[in-house]
């Protein structure tokens, strides 16, 4: 039996028919076309599926469709400004924090979460934070680095503010 | 200040943009009205014949709209190297190892695919299982197939100098050994394709490939279809590392099912088929003889070797080469002896994996360098510095180093690592610190089939309504970053900014290139790049020239305008005409020098078209000995790191503090990009000298086939990674370039082992270095 299910997908409405058993990701994906963010296990091991759900980091391969209905999603479709790239996406870009960039939008993803509640985490915070995130490209080097620029540049610009 | 507008700096990635947006696709972000989802059954038997297979209840179930076994793919053999093709796309009377696929299914949804898997009856008659390579060698063993006596897919047999004559002249002579465990690659992406075929009868893949061009050959060949007719085209790919540089049955079936059914056909790997597919490192047990004199150079080295490669031969044949034919470099050794085996076994199916063949070996005979210093109480690096060659040296199995940086490389990180003032006797307990070096191709000197082909070739194509180019190449990016570099070797060679490059890349129809593999495109497809950019430049020049009465040679393109040595270079009347079919447009040049938007678009009105072409083949490589084309290599790239580490020697717990690598690339195309490369080679390497495993229980079957239980390291895992790039100028690379992808992969496992021995004192001689058997062994010493 599917269920009408109402959620918010990066500030815009949507109601969808489910079956029980669906992840939030295969509807993000296969629904929604939202194909950002990335199936690497489907069981929770890799990362590559992190999207926010109330702000939080979830594995939306562990979530299902149903539970997510009335709540928030964020995922990286959501996360630049129009075509204004985000400080953490411009870090990403700029340190070299990419390679084949399966890994990326999980990471990016939880890596904003870390900054919104701690704009100035040490390396050990970061690499901690990333820790459920697999890459297989880039030793980490230059996300952990990435993470480090965006969290000046973020603060640095609150100041601004 | 540097020579280049565009080469040698850190130019942001070309798809950096969409892929930090989730813009790029991959191939299971790929769909299309009307697709099909395929699904494939595998073996549940590591070793079993085939009694009968019973497809009618699931062809009854609704939504399935095809059904596949051997009865659809008569006589098919196919595999890699075509001396030993031994893989059937779906298994007719046997089965080898448990994955094995044995029937496919193209259903209206995923979940009815795999329900109808499910209803696929097989009946089994079980065979003995042999799930190691000793047990495959002895006498008595089952044959696995037919044609292998004794298990044995490719033997090596190799002698150069003289070892015997050589042993007498060695002062210290010592045999070590070394083990590994067959590992996974572990990309993120799981295998995906997309296949479809048009009413003429054109098929055309999306697949998360390596090597477009071989799968391009391989579907054509398998599903006899001319090779014009079968396109292959690489999407976004979430990396390969080898095992996506052979055509998979996966790939096959998809296309079968989109040819019985008519639709489109989308198959995706879940992680599980991702293990069970594998065609990843191979399980290596090392033997390894060295001898040396009083002063510490190296005298001989004989050398045995045999190789665990499961169910098929894939890469096997290159693999066991290789797994010989590097250790000839980087150190000058006049007498070398190799004898190799690669068997199969009941287990999946290994290939290819960065570093292909020699990884372990490199490691196995860089702690053993270690342990002749030891004898020689000699520091490591200097009885290194002591042997290392230089350019314009050949190896003993004739391989010619036309640039060389080793020497550099080693005293790079020894510096920065501070070794000598680390490398004490009074350091703290548990406290390591050791070093290694490492050498490999960059770029097979032949392809995989018997061929005269060009190994690359590239279309540079002007835009014809002027100011832009687009790179037309089949070049492989899956995440090495080809296309950038692609991009910025034509921008610098044509003169113009990187911004006005486009690539289109990865498809068959557009190029042939033999993939990304054997850390062969910035030299291969670099090579070509330039030289298509360089034909498009002179076109366009030739035109200007013939146009303002300049001398060609006095005429150049820089940062996007055209240039003349000369005052009296008159542009007036290809301004006017530019200025005039640009009635509205905004940023139109009404003064200043000739803009490369107004020559090429002028170029175009003279000529046409204006299209330049490169390719890139490689001389005639390597000596006469049989097996002599494997390991060749128009250069070398060359690294050597020191890792530090500390040692609980309570729980043998390894914390890697941190790696100083210096990698020779040649020439930086992007310096982010050499770093990168050097940092993901020392992630995998450390994984593998650690903790990366894959376990088989006693009927063949993968226990740990997550990411989760296969343990590989994490962002916490991982110590800080200093990269340093050596520049040794290749004379026959683009711009000086040569490889960094695989390379620097080879020092980092020795060198972390001989860390490990510098903090406890205890050598383990068998991979990974776990906890456990490190506890082990500083129990056995006591
Ligand atoms: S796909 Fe969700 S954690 Fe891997
Ligand atoms: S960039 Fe490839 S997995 Fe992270």
């Amino acid at each position: 039996m599917k269920k009408i299910i109402s959620l918010t997908v990066n500030g815009s409405p949507h109601e969808l028919a489910v079956a029980p058993n669906r992840t939030l990701v295969d509807i993000l994906r296969y629904d929604l076309g939202l194909t950002g963010s990335k199936k690497g296990c489907g069981i929770g091991d890799c990362g590559a599926c992190t999207v926010l759900l109330d702000g939080l980091p979830v594995f939306s391969c562990l979530v299902l469709a149903v539970e997510a209905d009335g709540h928030d999603v964020l995922t990286i479709e959501g996360v630049s400004d129009g075509p204004n790239l985000h400080p953490l996406q411009q870090a990403f870009v700029e340190q070299g924090a990419i390679q084949c960039g399966f890994c990326t939008p999980g990471m990016v993803l939880n890596a904003l979460a870390l900054l919104n509640g701690n704009s100035d985490p040490s390396e050990a915070e970061i690499r901690r934070a990333l820790s459920g995130n697999l890459c297989r490209c880039t030793g980490y080097q230059k996300i952990v680095e990435a993470v480090k620029v965006a969290a000046k540049t973020m603060s640095a610009s609150t100041v601004r503010e | 200040m540097s020579d280049f507008n565009v080469l040698n700096t850190r130019a942001p990635r070309v798809d950096a943009h969409d892929k930090v947006t989730g813009k790029a696709k991959y191939t299971d972000d790929l769909s299309v009205a009307g697709m099909l989802f395929g699904a494939i059954l595998h073996s549940s038997l590591a070793h079993a014949r085939i009694l009968k297979i019973d497809t009618s209840k699931a062809e009854k179930l609704p939504g399935v709209k095809a059904v596949i076994t051997h009865l659809d793919t008569p006589g098919i053999v196919f595999g890699v190297s075509p001396a030993r093709y031994d893989e059937q796309i779906l298994a007719s009377d046997r089965v080898r190892y448990i994955g094995d696929e044995i029937a496919a299914v193209a259903a209206v949804s995923p979940d009815i695919a795999r329900r109808a898997l499910d209803l696929i009856e097989v009946e089994f008659e079980e065979l003995p299982l042999i799930l190691d390579a000793q047990a495959a060698l002895a006498e008595d063993a089952p044959q696995l197939h037919d044609r292998y006596k004794r298990n044995i897919v490719q033997e090596v047999h190799w002698h150069f100098g003289d070892v015997e004559a050589a042993r007498s002249q060695a002062d210290i002579i010592r045999t070590d050994e070394l083990t590994s465990k067959m590992q996974d690659a572990a990309f993120l992406e799981p295998q995906a394709a997309l296949a479809s075929c048009d009413g003429r009868g054109y098929l055309t893949m999306y697949s998360s490939t390596q090597a477009p061009h071989y799968i391009q050959r391989t579907l054509a060949m398998a599903l006899n279809l001319p090779l014009h007719k079968v396109r292959v085209v690489k999407p976004a790919v979430g990396g390969g590392f080898g095992p996506k540089a052979s055509c998979s049955s996966m790939e096959l079936i998809t296309c079968l099912l989109a040819i019985k059914t008519g639709a489109p056909v989308k198959t995706v790997f879940d992680r599980e088929e991702v293990f069970l597919h594998s065609r990843a490192r191979h399980q290596f047990y090392h033997k390894m003889t060295t001898g040396v004199k009083k002063d510490g150079s190296l005298v001989f080295l004989e050398h045995e070797c045999t190789l665990d490669g499961g169910a098929y031969c894939s890469f096997g044949i290159a693999t066991v080469y290789y797994a010989g034919s590097l250790l000839g470099g980087p150190y000058r050794l006049a007498n070398m002896k190799y004898d190799g085996y690669r068997v199969v076994t009941n287990k999946p199916a290994c290939g290819a994996q960065r570093g292909h063949g020699a990884v372990i070996a490199r490691a196995c005979f860089e702690v053993q360098l270690d342990r002749i210093a030891e004898e020689l109480k000699m520091d490591p690096v200097e009885l290194r510095l002591k042997n290392v060659r230089e350019a314009g040296e050949t190896t003993c199995n004739e391989l010619y180093l036309s640039s060389f940086g080793m020497k550099e490389a080693l005293e790079a990180v020894r510096d920065s690592s501070v070794w000598k003032s680390k490398r004490v006797s009074n350091r703290p307990r548990g406290k390591g610190i050791g070093a290694a070096c490492g050498f490999f191709v960059s770029g097979a000197g032949y392809p995989i089939y018997q061929s005269k082909t060009h190994h690359a070739t590239v279309v540079t194509r002007v835009a014809e309504t002027g100011g832009g180019v687009i790179v037309e190449s089949g070049a492989a990016d899956i995440g090495q970053g080809s296309d950038t570099m692609l991009a910025m070797i034509t921008a610098e060679a044509l003169g113009i900014p990187l911004s006005d490059v486009k690539v289109h890349s990865g498809d068959s129809d557009l190029s042939v290139d033999l993939g990304a593999y054997s850390s062969r495109t910035t030299l291969m497809a670099g090579w070509a790049a330039k030289e298509a950019a360089e034909d498009a430049k002179r076109q366009i020049l030739e035109v200007i020239a013939s146009k303002t009465g300049a001398k060609l040679d006095d005429l150049d393109i820089k940062a996007g305008f055209v240039t003349c040595k000369t005052e009296d270079f008159n542009i007036e009347e290809i301004r006017h005409d530019h200025r005039l079919e640009h009635r509205g447009f905004r940023g139109v040049a009404l003064s200043g020098p000739l803009t490369f938007a107004e020559a090429s678009r002028f170029a175009f009105h003279e000529r046409g078209s204006i299209v330049g072409t490169g390719s890139y083949k490689p001389p005639v490589l390597g000596g006469s000995f049989k097996g002599a084309t494997v390991g060749t290599s128009p250069a070398f790239g060359c690294s050597a790191q020191v890792a530090e580490v500390t040692v609980d020697l309570e729980t043998g717990e390894v914390t890697v503090d941190k790696i100083t690598g210096a990698h020779d690339c040649g020439f930086a195309i992007n310096r982010t990009q050499v770093e990168g490369q050097m940092q993901g080679s020392i992630q995998m390497g450390m994984g593998e000298a650690l903790m990366e495993e894959i376990k088989y229980d006693e009927a063949g079957r993968i226990v740990n086939a997550t990411l989760a239980e296969y343990k590989m390291p994490t962002a916490m895992d991982m110590p800080p990674l200093e990269a340093i790039i050596i520049e040794s100028h290749e004379p026959n690379g683009p711009y000086g370039a040569k490889e960094v992808g695989e390379g620097a992969i080879m020092p980092t496992i020795p060198a972390i082992l001989n860390a490990i021995y510098d903090a406890t004192g205890v050598r383990i001689n068998e991979l990974p270095v776990t906890p456990e058997r490190i506890r082990e062994a500083l129990k056995k010493r006591g």
